[in-house]
């Protein structure tokens, strides 16, 4: 399963699709981009006249890539003919620097593992300066659902 | 230590039931009684394989959904190693 396989595969839409391209994706890990728009709807409110990146949107971000992503190549070549669903059961995650808007970032995630559905997963955030911006481990539940 | 008090000691980070854990016995359903997730319920697996040293499959996962059926795994993969 490539890349582009992966990316239409995705559940989600604007303005909640928080993955522009994958770089590298293995059995092991996957590596993706984002740049956050200017327009997207929370920097309105977060915070008023000084926007920032919702720390909850870092963490959907780092799971859409690093999560959702490596879930649908992991379970990709079982059934193509299967929706994936990815639940997130868990997360932590520490935030460390702020990321604004049109800031483009990379996205690293390893496997720590993939047993009984559960896919557990050690998660980087990246800026365009190499600093890391959030760090920590997110965890979900992949399964398949067959068309009805 | 009995293989129940073992069972509890691994449970007790993932339920909030507290009630229930204390008072565990063969008839206790994992996910009914100690309102255990999907999700925990695959950290409790990889635990008891951790602390009983045993590899657990996906047939015998499934089964693990009462004390009882738990127990009964682990003796059975304990069973293995030691023939």
């Amino acid at each position: 399963m490539n890349a582009q396989q992966i990316l239409e595969k995705l559940p989600y839409s604007k303005p909640f699709l928080f993955v522009d391209e994958l770089l590298h994706i293995d059995e092991n890990g996957v590596k993706g981009t984002y740049t956050y728009a200017e327009e997207l709807d929370f920097y309105k409110g977060h915070f008023r006249d000084f926007p920032i990146t919702p720390g909850v949107i870092l963490t959907e971000t780092m799971a859409q890539i690093g999560l959702v992503c490596l879930g649908i190549y992991l379970l990709g070549d079982q059934n193509t003919h299967a929706k994936t669903a990815v639940v997130m059961t868990s997360n932590h995650i520490d935030f460390l620097k702020p990321v604004f808007p049109l800031e483009k970032v990379i996205v690293t995630s390893e496997k720590v593992y993939f047993r009984f559905n559960k896919l557990s997963c050690n998660v980087k955030m990246e800026n365009e300066a190499g600093e890391i911006v959030c760090k920590g481990t997110i965890a979900g539940m992949i399964t398949e659902k067959s068309h009805e | 230590m009995s293989i129940i008090n073992d069972l509890k000691e691994i449970i007790k980070p993932y339920t909030e039931n507290k009630i229930a854990l204390e008072n565990i016995s063969e008839d206790t359903d994992l996910l009914k009684d100690l309102n255990i997730n999907s999700a925990n319920l695959v950290d409790i697996v990889l635990d008891v394989e951790e602390k009983f040293g045993i590899t657990i499959d996906d047939a015998s996962m499934n089964k693990m959904l009462t004390v009882k059926a738990t127990i009964a795994v682990i003796e059975e993969k304990l069973a293995q190693n030691a023939g």
